[in-house]
């Protein structure tokens, strides 16, 4: 009897999962089936959850459009994305090793200063933030769009409670060999807290590749606008096609999903290890 | 000489070489901005960085005035009241059940965690235009005509409110993931002692072991899950302004603060003065908010 019901509940929650998967699903299904649509079948008063012919040529016509720049928006989206990446880890985790390991008289202090701008959404500093790029006449350039989103407080707070917990063995080590803190931390440390890096630096990248306020307020010109500002303005355009729209769409997401199954399981294990949740 | 530099005497050299820039950038974008804004705050600046009016208090009480400054408050509060609890209620949901399932486990992962890799826009997009269209061609629409439902315009009903439901079902798709993976990880750090004690003692598996070993081990967690949920639903701008707004321009309602503050500061009038009020305001009350959540919580009681 109880192990009836044992099989009965796992049978239910997997039903269950089944059916949340599936609707997790749809959008994304929606995506494709819009984007390899026809106008019509989009627009169609009698919808059908499968469209009633696949155009393939879509793909060529997106590219080709002169109207939406899709070519130039994901080359900008590209390296935004990437010199954000690499930028953010390379400066906050030298600030995270040099705030765990590197006794200081005021490091807690300076700890704090950091985790308090936490407490300081990009929400509120927005319009502040716009005043100082445009004094400084970076409005529409990749300086613009890139240096001020470097200094990521959330990065630097990881990587300074990662190595916390690193083993100090392994420093010690490499002390006796003579090597400072500067060789100690490229040669010893950074080799062997791969995981980490790779779980900030996906998330980093997730979020560059995303973001929208930013790019929307310093990338005005049309020459520096990312995907994601693409997109917007066409979703409000009367006249560009549904479909090329959404595969505009579908096709800005390519990149990171690649990404995102080649590191999937180092973000899980990065939060592991981490404590991200602590 | 290498060896002196390395010395104790020159730790505070090497920690500014490891921080320095970190710091000096955090300073120049995050700091600088935000005194900045509180000077410009107190001056008439319409279109321009460099303002000469003093004004004192004037945008402030300009603000605290303004019916939809306030109501764009109200309409963060509401959003936070929906999205905070349905976020954590589902992914805690999600991870539980993912933890337990024992077939596929890696699929499911991927698959409550893809949404992630959406942006905003992405998703505001297929929910406007595709699930959520008005009249004619939406699979919402469809899906209940089925059931012999009447056509619903969804994002221009205010009575009743549909578009809430649009707006919090696309943060709740795109973000439930990555707090499933938070609450995974936190269900693996539990020791399976716990719950062989618990059996021991008679706790029946289900809800019983949930409330007396899992939750009270997940608190800290929770606690961060929470905290994360509130500081993102603080920064609501994409899926408002891409779902709401067309080329007429946003309607007045469901308009969250930094919507607002964009459309005054950085819309026709250029009036950033007054958006700066706005900002300082806003920022005012988020630091409060955190603090006595924080407290509320004992987060600091956790650096001792």
């Amino acid at each position: 009897m109880d192990q009836a019901l044992i099989r009965a509940g796992r049978a239910l929650r997997l039903a269950l999962l089944l059916v949340l998967a599936l609707l997790f699903l749809i959008p994304f299904y929606l995506l494709l089936r819009n984007g390899l649509a026809t106008e019509a079948d989009i627009t169609a008063p009698d919808w059908t959850f499968f469209p009633r012919s696949l155009q393939w040529d879509n793909v060529g016509e997106l590219f080709a459009d002169p109207n939406l720049p899709m070519a130039r928006a994901l080359l900008n989206s590209s390296v935004i994305a990437v010199a954000t990446t690499l930028g953010t880890l390379l400066l906050a985790s030298l600030a995270g090793y040099g705030l765990a390991r590197i006794p200081y008289r005021h490091a807690n202090a300076v700890f704090y200063a950091i985790l308090g701008t936490l407490m300081v959404p990009a929400a509120v500093t927005f319009v502040p933030s716009f005043v100082l790029v445009s004094s400084l006449g970076w409005i529409s350039t990749l300086r613009g769009l890139i240096i001020p989103t470097l200094f990521s407080a959330f990065a630097c707070f990881v990587f300074r409670q990662y190595f916390l917990g690193f083993p100090r063995e392994l420093e010690d080590a490499a002390r006796v060999d003579g090597l400072g803190y500067w060789r100690t931390y490229w040669r010893v440390v950074v080799p062997n807290s791969r995981p980490v890096f790779a779980a900030v630096g996906t998330i980093v990248f997730i979020g560059a590749w995303n973001a929208f306020l930013w790019p929307l307020v310093i990338g005005q010109d049309r020459e520096a606008w990312t995907v994601q500002v693409a997109l917007s303005t066409f979703t409000t355009a009367q006249n560009v096609n549904l479909h090329e729209l959404f595969l505009a769409a579908a096709v800005s997401i390519l990149p990171l999903v690649l990404v995102f199954f080649l590191l999937q399981r180092y973000i899980v294990a990065g939060v592991e290890r981490t404590g991200i949740d602590d | 000489m290498i060896r002196t530099l390395l010395g104790a005497q020159n730790r505070n050299l090497w920690f500014w070489v490891f921080v320095g820039p970190f710091a000096v950038g955090l300073a120049l974008f995050t700091y600088v901005p935000l005194l900045w804004s509180v000077w410009l705050s107190f001056f008439d600046a319409h279109n321009t960085v460099t303002p000469t009016r003093f004004v004192g208090l004037d945008n402030y009480l300009a603000m605290l005035g303004d019916g939809a400054f306030l109501s764009s408050l109200g309409t963060f509060l509401l959003f936070s009241a929906f999205i905070v609890p349905a976020t954590y209620v589902l992914s805690l949901g999600l991870a539980l059940m993912v933890n337990r399932v024992r077939i596929a486990q890696a699929f499911f992962r991927s698959v409550f965690f893809l949404p992630t890799a959406c942006s905003y826009v992405v998703a505001s997009l297929v929910w406007k235009l595709s699930i959520f269209n008005g009249v004619r061609f939406g699979l919402a629409n469809t899906v209940l005509g089925w059931f012999g439902a009447d056509q619903t315009a969804w994002l221009s009903s205010t009575d009743p409110p549909w578009y809430w439901l649009v707006i919090v079902t696309v943060r709740l798709w795109l973000q439930a993931g990555f707090y499933m993976i938070l609450f995974l990880a936190g269900l693996q750090r539990i020791s399976p002692r716990l719950y062989e004690a618990a059996a021991v003692d008679g706790a029946k598996p289900g809800w019983q072991t949930f409330r007396h070993i899992t939750f009270p081990q997940l608190r800290a967690t929770s606690v961060a899950v929470v905290l994360l949920l509130v500081i993102n639903a603080f920064q609501a701008f994409d899926e408002f302004y891409n779902l709401l707004s067309d080329s007429r321009g946003y309607p007045p309602y469901a308009r969250p603060p930094l919507v607002y503050l964009y459309y005054i500061a950085l819309g026709s009038e250029q009036n950033l003065g007054l958006g700066s009020a706005g900002a300082v305001i806003l920022a005012l009350i988020i630091a409060v908010a955190t603090i006595v959540q924080a407290r509320w919580f004992g987060l600091g009681r956790k650096e001792d």
